[in-house]
């Protein structure tokens, strides 16, 4: 089967009225998690380009298949960047290509700086995009505060090209800081970095990143201006000092390297074992990871643990009882088919849902059962 | 301001449908008598008034499913209320409704500082969230004016905002999840203490939903460590165009103050003669505010001030110490009440882009001429969110007519250049026959059938948000 390549938005929407049955949607084909879709590839790759971007507003508009660095490559020119720091996926996921913003948007890809600039979604102004039965839907804006009816922006956030393809993103986006630095604490026990971390993120020093991988500690990390991020750094030395050896970097190239490496989870790159992501309470970080036995990296200040399970485990077994959810990302396909990716849902819940998508794509030929 | 008539089958079964309820609800949380139910008439848009058919304050998430699911068997539309301080009608009844009022659910149920949140009953107030964490050093960020009253639960309704949400985002952004009662009764959790929803993000699709899809009754909160301290700048300029270009350089720089508030000349005229906060008489000031220790405040402020400076200020006043802090923040706060104290006025919400503030002003002032009516203008400029506050006699015959005209040629205006209708009020009944200037039909389409997956029968709420004439076949199913 041929796969469809729409340039503009026109011709997406007569490429979905016009498909019979399945379509698998690609943004940049670097994250594509969940049950194995099989269908006839529709690429965004065609429609992309910066549409609209004002610095002084902290606004850029984009084609969904525009490629992330694009993005950042013009973002950068002014001295300013996505706050949600886009993770890199491939090396986690073992997959290649080039990350496309539409995709990025998809998934709701957010990296450490969650904890304080928040979501992919958070920065989501506006979305258009084509549903199901090929009718082009905007929604949201471009502009920082807009309740005007429902916000579908945040549904669309996250729906993995289930309920519509999307067009055209409108992001918030944030100065650049001046200065960075990262202050590492020598700690081995997963529970003892979480309480370092919640002590960090429970200060008043704004902290961007807080994480721990199992050879490099509890990291924390600040930035801003010079003379503020040298000030944050000694106090938050301070308070950190009481639960281990604390090293501050201030070189720019080194902090961001080692917060590249959180985003990207690149402890976990290419290491045996199917890779799940839970999201959960700081404080069940430590009981998750112990009982789930294998290699971990915790961000987001223990909200979030990637994880190693043997290949073909139920990880959703073992970690009864505690709260939060679980997403296999990465199994063989088999696996996929097998156990649920997206962590199952009470009835009432999954009624909602599936009626959103019953009603988004009538046909049921978005990505079907890819979230379950 | 149309509504729909009350359907003459449920006023028929009135007292049926009351002794049903009466079965499941304690005797003090079902009220109709005339005289308690008027205070549930309107909210704070008080233009606009209609007697409930009853009311029901429930206290727990459990009375609530079973108001509801009675409602949901009688055909009876129900109409959520907070604290009834909405500006958007938003809480306004039809004389066929049951206002749900959750105003007797209003206790902290958890509080978690390790993992920064905090689950609260709905009915709350915003303002005693933060003063249920404060004295342990955290606050919840959202902070509309009417944060000493209104509650979260019409907070999640509107996805309110506030004066610092420049920083810190609005409701959507410190919402973590909520426990929801479905219009047929079924209890729902959406999201939870984490920081990303599993599946499809429905608290983020309930969160801005005008209580149309279901009753909040708990919520999850993000809260977050207080800053070690804030200082306040005010700046007086020559024209608005100019504090308006003072705006954009500061964010371009790369400060990112907590907020930035602008004031014109009518406003300032209004507040220094009501509020006397000592500010200069000039065409438009902005305050600028800023967080940190207080050599991280100096350094900003600096920055600030050396920006400002190059659109030549006429008045450039940093607070010194606390007291000359709130006499900056005094006047501000006290716009609206003093606005009030000359006029009746009509406060708009809509957004624009930062860049088109200056040519959206201007605009203004141009329009107020042509309809012959006042407007001054108050508002978060950080983001664009304008207040302006057409000025109007409601005793003078057809003038409530004329600024309601100018107020949508007002909004259509924020459209037209790229913004929306409202930033952090809500649709009511107050905009929902403007939403066609910012939505093709499809666009509508698309968020009513989320309505369709979530209340069948369009019974929560169901005069509001969308054009009478647009939902009517809904309605009516």
């Amino acid at each position: 089967m041929t796969e469809l390549c729409p340039e503009t938005e026109q011709e997406l929407a007569e490429a979905i009225r016009a498909v019979a049955g399945p379509v698998a949607v690609r943004g940049g084909g670097t994250r594509g998690i969940g049950r194995p879709v099989t269908g006839q590839v529709l690429e965004t790759r065609g429609m992309a380009g910066i549409v609209l971007y004002e610095p002084g507003a902290l606004t850029l508009v984009a084609k969904a298949g525009t490629p992330v660095a694009e993005i950042e490559a013009a973002l950068a020119a002014e001295g300013q960047r996505l706050a949600f720091e886009v993770p890199d996926r491939r090396g986690l996921l073992g997959t290649e290509g080039v990350s496309r913003i539409g995709g990025v948007v998809a998934a709701n890809a957010s990296g450490p700086r969650r904890v304080q600039a928040g979501a992919c979604r958070d920065a989501l102004l506006g979305v258009r995009f084509v549903d199901g039965a090929g009718t082009v839907v905007k929604n949201g804006g471009r502009v920082m505060k807009n309740v005007t009816g429902y916000d579908l922006v945040k549904l669309m956030a996250g729906s993995h090209g289930t309920l519509g393809v999307l067009s055209e993103v409108a992001l918030k986006v944030l100065p650049a800081p001046e200065a960075a630095a990262s202050l590492a604490v020598a700690i081995d026990d997963p529970g003892a970095a979480v309480a370092a971390l919640s002590a960090a993120l429970g200060s008043p020093f704004d902290v961007t990143g807080a994480a721990w991988l199992p050879d490099a500690g509890a990291l924390v990390r600040i930035e801003g201006f010079a003379a503020s991020v040298a000030y944050r750094a000694e106090r938050l030395a301070a308070l950190l000092a009481p639960h281990g050896a604390v090293t501050v970097e201030r070189d720019a190239d080194a902090v961001a390297a080692h917060w590249a490496a959180v985003r990207d989870v690149a402890p976990l790159h290419g290491r045996p074992g199917d890779l799940w992501r839970l999201a959960l309470k700081p404080s069940d970080a430590p009981e998750a990871v112990a009982r789930l036995g294998g290699a971990a990296v915790i961000d987001w200040g223990g909200g979030l643990v990637w994880a190693l399970v043997p290949a073909g485990e139920d990880a959703r077994a073992r970690l009864s009882g505690l709260g939060g959810h679980a997403t296999l990302m990465r199994a063989a396909p088999e696996t996929r088919a097998r156990i649920a990716p997206f962590p199952p849902e009470p009835a009432a819940v999954a009624a909602l849902s599936a009626g959103l998508r019953q009603r988004f794509d009538p046909r049921g030929v978005l990505n079907p059962g890819l979230m379950g | 301001m149309d509504l729909p008539s009350p359907d003459p089958a449920i006023m028929a079964r009135k007292s049926a449908i009351l002794a049903r309820l009466r079965e499941v609800l304690p005797a003090d949380s079902v009220i109709d008598d005339a005289t308690e139910t008027r205070a549930y008439e309107c909210d704070a848009l008080t233009a606009y008034r209609c007697p409930p058919l009853a009311v029901v304050l429930p206290r727990t998430t459990e009375e609530v499913a079973a108001a509801l699911k009675i409602c949901h068997a009688e055909g009876v539309p129900v109409v959520p209320r907070g604290s009834g301080t909405s500006l958007a009608g938003g809480a306004l009844p039809t004389g066929d409704a049951l206002i749900l009022g959750v105003s007797r659910l209003n206790a902290v149920l958890e509080t978690d500082y390790p993992d920064r949140f905090i689950r609260v009953q709905s009915g709350r107030t915003n303002l005693s969230v933060t003063g249920a964490v404060e004295a342990d050093g955290f606050f919840y960020a959202p902070d509309p004016s009417s944060q000493l009253a209104c509650a979260i639960a019409g907070n999640i309704a509107m996805n309110s905002g506030g004066a610092h949400c420049l920083k810190y985002g609005v409701t959507t952004n410190n919402l973590l999840g909520v426990r929801m009662v479905l219009m047929d009764g079924t209890v729902v959790d959406l999201g939870g203490p984490w920081m990303d929803a599993p599946g499809l993000d429905l608290p983020g699709l309930v969160c801005g939903s005008e209580g149309q899809l279901g009753v909040v009754t708990e919520a999850w909160l993000r809260i977050l460590p207080k800053p070690e301290g804030a200082r306040p700048v005010l700046m007086g300029f020559e024209s608005s165009e100019v504090a308006g270009a003072c705006v954009a350089d500061i964010i371009k720089a790369g400060v990112l103050p907590v907020a930035i508030e602008f004031m014109d000349r009518p406003c300032i005229e209004a507040t220094e003669a009501f509020a006397r906060a000592g500010y200069p008489m000039c065409e438009a000031l902005l305050i600028v505010e800023v967080e940190g220790s207080p050599a991280e405040i100096d350094e900003q402020l600096g920055l600030i001030k050396q920006i400002a400076g190059r659109h030549d200020p006429v008045e450039l006043r940093e607070a010194g110490d606390e007291d000359e802090a709130k006499r900056i923040w005094l006047g501000r706060k006290s716009a609206f009440g003093a606005m009030g104290q000359i006029n009746d006025y009509m406060c708009l919400d809509g957004t624009i882009p930062v860049s088109s503030l200056p040519h959206v002003l201007r605009r203004i002032g141009e329009m107020s001429k042509e309809f012959g009516l006042d407007v001054a203008n108050v508002f978060h400029a950080g983001d664009g969110n304008m207040h302006p506050l057409i000025l109007f006699d409601a005793n003078k015959p057809g003038d409530l007519e004329r600024c309601e005209a100018l107020g949508a040629e007002i909004l259509k205006l924020c459209v037209e250049v790229g913004g929306c209708l409202t930033g952090e009020h809500g649709v009511g009944i107050e905009k929902r026959d403007l939403m066609g200037v910012q939505f093709a039909p499809a666009d509508l389409e698309a968020q009513m059938r989320v309505k369709d997956v979530f209340d069948p029968k369009w019974l929560l709420n169901p005069a509001k948000v969308f054009p009478l004439a647009v939902s009517a076949g809904r309605r009516a199913a």
